[in-house]
């Protein structure tokens, strides 16, 4: 439960409701420990006595006694679920609010689907028993230790069976955790299995489809099913077997105190009102027991979830902002990358980049090049400030990235990422999603460039079509296209283009190079420096300066002409691009 | 970096069939009650029957200990009001004693009873359930591609686990459940008429105010869940849009203008699912109150009648038990009615997929294909995803056998879509495409398919080892045989360095390897298949040279003798083959062979120089 607790400051706002909500319910449990007691007095003083007053005035007490329940409990109701569902929207907005301060590094260890499972489903699980625990959770120990109470006070002669009761029920509590608990893990992991197959089935339906092995696909499904079917029958029976038997033990003490109580009646110890009281006792004091057994599953789903909502609000971003922030003096775009050594896991021995020195000048067009794995993408993650160089330094504008003020740093760089993400909502609140006071000019602008005006014109509405969840779908080109306009729309001083043209095909990629260079050289009022990632050689071949990277190293820095004379691994890229015929 | 899947299933570019509205169901399930409505409640139920014929005796014994259980168990009470009237009242010790053994027997036989009566349905259901598994998973396995197309992946996930768990918990708890509440209800009323008619009638009072007070709060509760499920949706919706653009959010600075517009929805969900949850809330509890109310007028009306002589103290008892035990299954039918509606639109939802019929039907008597030349014509094949979007127009070519032939063309011209049609993953709407003179459409589809060897660019691997994954080219094949192809394939090097060589278990998607050694095993995979036409479509990017290299000298052994098809984006593929088909907007707009086609200075041409920007011309 140690999770749990420590979402527990969540509440701290709700406190004056949900301390309200739990005097409400001690309202409730003690008017329905109140009920037997009165019954008792009808039973004893007024019916044995005759007394027709005391009946009636006893039944129109208990009477108010409901209604005041009513009322107690629907206030415990409202003030409960008002806590929860306030406190899990503020867990969520936590959480949200956490992301939005982590850097590349925690995203690419907490993945989306991961973190989407957390601010929907284990927030959920939260709420749930946040509500619980202001109802039932909390009523039924107090509820137990009233009845009990009650019951010392009524029949205490009879309080013996209670308590002979007791080792039994925690009998089964105990093998219910030491028994159940690892069954209903291996469910779970049979379960997961038979996803696996399915989903996988799903996913490489067309391989499933070509290779015709719907047969090998059913049998596999078959046995991960069959699986499945056998473990859940053997836990199922093992649950159905114990939780009848709470109940049953429950009728076994009343029967208990029958028998001993009419012992006692019949000699005249006990009266007969006392044992009818008794016996709701007796079944009021040991009923939350089962209910408390039914928790203990939701109880620890509702731990694990918070442990994983904790992992994400705990986890410290990598990136941190500067503490003493400094400008440059003059905005220009000149990168300069300084001894720079980097790795996901920090230490220079297992580097992605290696002593890397480069210089960008203000207005260049860099290319880098390389072969999977050598480091591209990391090298321009620098810039941005996505990760944090572990030895050396990147500096744009003759200032330590590390010393920007994070936003200033970002809005001077325009990067159009591999994975060309957009948000529902219209086109042109895309393109301008970096700026959002564009002119619709500005944003027509970075679309031509982009290559991207054409295909928007055909849309239904132009620039006003919704893309998105809910919107037109768009070919992996197109959505690359919309995101290099984004990158554009910025205006920014440094452009990075991260192979951000893969998907689309190489001619419209060489007009979106030609319209790119126009709009850069004439259109903006400043200089901008680009980096370029790329795969095909064609994408790189006018750059000013192209970078060969090899394995974390600069192998080479020079021109397309230079390196196919200089450079090897140039020269071999340039190959396996041109290829050697096959005849 | 962001993880992409390795393998989708769309086809790429502008070829990519519209999504069209899934079957049915909203978005969101990732929370917990939904509330629905099933469109035919007896069609549904009746299907839902047939699947339990099999184990009619079983439910019947089942019927019978619920109904002995149910009744013995109201006899607990009765019994003990007869046990203070006639025993503890009159002081007889020895009657007070047969009275509580004979309570103790009761109790511990409807213990027995309930014991056996749940391990019945255990078995019986998951039974069911899993019969129905294998028919859904069996079923989807005849579907054709378009069907996967249309609807998300998620969608299907979640019909065969979501609904299926509801309709578990359907046939498991909640029937008998309702068959054990409506008897215990009906139980008690006549116990209680029988004991006392008086006081029965008396104890009626409250009993119409719990009803109408549970369809009541029934009612505001599933209005209030519908609009909140909604919410609930856009929820869900935002959060997946933040979380999966997060980088592009952190990129552009926007993490303010993000914040914001989720705190909005955020706490638009929080206020209407309070309200939802009140009233979810609001039954149990009450009930118990209602039930207090009660005894209170039990106590008053039972005190005045025991003076009159008209009850004893041990009616009151019984009455008191009773009418506890009178809450417990009303709370439940309210409950419930929400419960089995939403489980029986789970089951009309797995039944609508079960009545899905593939749109790729098998020819009556369909031709076992199994020695085939190659000969494929493409004879005025026209062919849309959606009517009136052609995709393939009026498409003429014919691949003699063993000959190669390059399709070239800007994204979303149809190339994708050629080789699916050649696949039979689609049917055509008119002209016709031939195998050795037969038309696609007579052959059995299983027969093509496995004479077709298809090598796609992202490579589907299963989490299963390298062996088995290779294997799945050719199931019967041994282990030497795999060892030959992954040989041949040029990707025996790569897997020995692996931690357990071909043993080595591929985690999910095979995202333990690189694109490149994937690609090796996808090459491996078909030569063990050994197909008669080749099908491949060429990777783009993302491979190192040296890796390229292998998969190059790979494919070219691979394609060695064969009819192969090659959406080719290197230069080597283009010019080796022996026809170039240069397709743009789904029409065949040039071929012949590189030369040819150059000296054309047309289409390609023009395509071949942007690529190269005249600087490799020279080398050509």
């Amino acid at each position: 439960m140690k999770s749990l607790l420590r979402l527990l400051p969540f509440m701290k706002p709700y406190r004056r409701d949900a301390i309200l909500a739990l005097v409400l319910l001690l309202g409730v449990v003690f008017a329905d420990l109140a009920i037997p007691r009165l019954t008792q007095r009808v039973i004893d003083e007024g019916v044995k006595a005759q007394n027709m007053t005391v009946i009636l005035n006893t039944a129109l007490l208990m009477l108010g006694v409901a209604v005041l329940e009513s009322l107690v409990s629907v206030g415990n109701i409202i003030l409960s679920v008002r806590v929860g569902m306030r406190t899990a929207a503020d867990i969520r907005s936590a959480l949200v609010r956490k992301v939005q301060t982590l850097s590349f590094g925690n995203l690419d260890r907490l993945q989306t689907g991961q973190l989407l499972v957390r601010a929907t489903s284990d927030v959920n699980q939260v709420q749930m028993i946040l509500m619980m625990g202001l109802r039932i959770l909390t009523r039924a120990p107090i509820w137990a230790a009233g009845a009990l109470l009650m019951l010392i006070f009524t029949a205490p002669s009879l309080a013996w069976i209670w308590l002979a009761m007791l080792p039994l029920l925690f009998g089964i509590v105990l093998l219910f955790m030491i028994k159940a608990r690892p069954l209903f893990l291996i469910v779970q992991q049979k379960l997961d299995r038979l996803n696996t197959v399915l989903q996988e089935n799903l996913a490489g339906v067309r391989v499933v489809k070509a290779f015709v092995r719907a047969e090998y696909e059913k049998q596999r499904f078959a046995r991960a099913n069959d699986d499945l079917m056998a473990q859940t029958i053997k836990v199922l029976n093992f649950v159905v077997f114990l939780m009848p038997l709470m109940m049953t033990i429950t009728n076994l003490a009343t029967v208990g105190v029958i028998w001993f109580g009419g012992n006692l009646a019949i000699e005249g110890k006990l009266t007969v009102g006392q044992i009818m009281a008794a016996v709701n006792y007796m079944i009021f004091s040991l009923f939350p027991l089962t209910m408390l057994i039914n928790m203990i599953a939701p109880l620890s789903a509702a731990d694990a979830s918070a442990g994983r909502i904790l992992e994400v609000l705990e986890s410290e971003p990598e990136v941190q902002p500067p503490v003493e922030p400094r400008r440059p003096t003059i905005t220009a775009g000149r990168v300069i990358f300084e001894n720079v050594c980097f790795s996901y896991n920090h230490g220079c021995a297992d580097a992605v980049l290696n002593d890397v020195n480069l210089v960008a000048e203000p207005g260049e067009t860099v290319a880098i090049l390389g072969a999977t794995g050598s480091g591209k993408s990391s090298l321009i993650h620098l810039i941005p400030r996505f990760y944090d160089v572990d030895g050396g330094r990147v500096l744009v504008d003759g200032v330590d990235v590390r010393e920007w003020p994070l936003h200033d740093l970002r809005s001077q760089v325009g990067i159009a990422l591999q994975e060309a993400v957009l948000f529902s909502g219209t086109v042109r609140d895309n393109i301008r999603y970096g700026r959002p006071d564009a002119t619709d000019e500005e944003v027509i602008a970075a679309a031509k460039a982009a290559q991207a005006h054409d295909f928007i014109m055909a849309m239904p509405q132009g620039y006003d079509t919704l893309i998105g969840q809910r919107g037109v779908n768009l070919s992996g080109g197109q959505k690359q296209r919309l995101a290099i306009a984004r990158a554009l729309c910025v205006k920014p001083r440094v452009l990075i283009l991260d192979d951000s043209t893969s998907a689309v095909d190489v001619e419209t990629e060489s007009k979106l190079q030609d319209a790119l260079d126009e709009l850069l050289r004439t259109q903006l009022a400043h200089q901008t420096t680009v980096f370029v990632v790329a795969q095909r050689i064609s994408t790189v071949l006018t750059a000013d300066k192209i970078v060969v990277l090899d394995k974390g190293r600069i192998a080479d820095i020079g021109t397309h002409a230079e390196l196919l004379v200089r450079s090897p691994i140039y020269r071999e890229i340039y190959a396996s691009q041109l290829g050697n015929g096959r005849q | 970096m962001e993880q992409r899947p390795t393998f989708s299933n769309e086809p790429r570019g502008g070829e990519r069939p519209p999504v069209s509205i899934p079957l049915s169901g909203p978005g969101a399930r990732r929370f917990g009650t939904r509330i629905e409505k099933p469109r035919d409640v007896r069609n549904t139920l009746r299907r839902l029957l047939s699947y339990l014929r099999p184990y009619r005796w079983t439910l019947v014994l089942v019927i019978v200990l619920v109904v002995a259980s149910t009744l013995l168990d109201l006899l607990g009470p009765y019994l003990n009001g007869v046990a203070i009237d006639r025993f503890i009242t009159r002081r007889d010790v020895g009657g007070l004693g047969k009275i509580a053994l004979l309570m103790l027997a009761v109790y511990l036989v409807v213990w027995a009873m309930r014991v056996a009566q749940a391990r019945l349905m255990v078995a019986m259901v998951q039974k069911v359930m899993r019969t129905l598994r294998e028919q859904l998973f069996g079923h989807l396995q005849t579907l054709s591609l378009s069907f996967f197309d249309r609807n998300p992946h998620g969608d299907l996930m979640s019909r065969l686990t979501n609904d299926l768990d509801a309709l578990s918990r359907l046939l498991a708890q909640n029937v008998t459940e309702l068959f054990g509440g409506l008897l215990s209800l009906v139980g008690i009323v006549v116990m209680m008429f029988a004991i006392n008619f008086w006081l029965a009638l008396g104890s009626m009072f409250v009993f119409p105010l719990m009803l109408w007070f549970t369809g009541f709060v029934g009612k505001r509760t599933r209005q209030g869940f519908r609009e909140f499920q909604m919410y609930i949706g856009k929820l869900n919706g935002e959060l997946e849009e933040i979380f999966s653009g997060q980088r592009v959010i952190l990129a552009y600075g926007q993490e303010g203008s993000t914040l914001a517009k989720f705190d909005r929805v955020n706490a638009e969900t929080r206020d209407v699912g309070i309200r939802a949850q009140i009233y979810a809330t609001l039954i149990p509890p009450l009930m118990g109150i209602f039930s207090n109310a009660n005894i209170a007028i039990l106590a008053g009306l039972g005190g005045w009648m025991i003076l009159r002589g008209w009850a004893t103290v041990g009616t009151i008892l019984t009455f008191y038990n009773y009418s506890r035990r009178f809450a417990g299954p009303l709370r439940q039918l309210g409950d419930l009615y929400n419960q089995i509606q939403s489980a029986l639109a789970g089951a009309e939802r797995v039944f609508e997929l079960l009545d899905q019929e593939s749109e790729i039907l098998e020819a009556p008597n369909a031709i076992v294909l199994d020695q085939v030349r190659g000969d494929v014509v493409f004879d005025h094949v026209n062919f849309s995803y959606t009517p009136g979007v052609p995709v393939i127009k009026d498409m003429s070519f014919r691949a003699e056998p063993g000959k190669t032939i390059a399709l070239v063309g800007p994204t979303g011209a149809g190339k994708t879509t050629m080789i699916n049609l050649l696949s039979r993953f689609y049917d055509i709407q008119s002209g016709s495409i031939r195998i050795d003179d037969v038309d696609l459409r007579a052959y059995n589809k299983a027969s093509l398919r496995r004479k077709l060897g298809v090598v796609l660019q992202d490579t589907f691997l299963f989490s299963d080892t390298v062996m088995e994954n290779i294997r799945y080219g050719r199931l019967d094949a041994t282990d030497e045989e795999v060892i030959a192809a992954a040989k041949l394939a040029n990707a025996d090097q790569f897997i020995r360095r692996l931690p357990q060589g071909y043993q080595t278990e591929l985690s999910e998607r095979g995202s333990n390897l690189s694109q490149g050694q994937r690609q090796l095993l996808a090459i491996a995979r078909a030569v063990l298949a050994d197909p008669a036409i080749l099908i491949l479509d060429e990777a783009t990017s993302s491979v190192d040279t040296r890796t390229e290299q292998h998969i190059q000298e790979a494919l070219l052994r691979l394609m060695e003798g064969r009819t192969s098809f090659v959406i080719a984006h290197r230069l080597s593929t283009v010019r080796g083959a022996d026809t170039i088909l240069v397709i743009n907007a789904g029409e065949i707009v040039e071929r012949g062979t590189h030369a040819e086609l150059l000296a054309q200075r047309g289409f390609y041409y023009h395509l071949y120089m942007s690529q190269f920007k005249g600087q490799v011309a020279m080398q050509v």
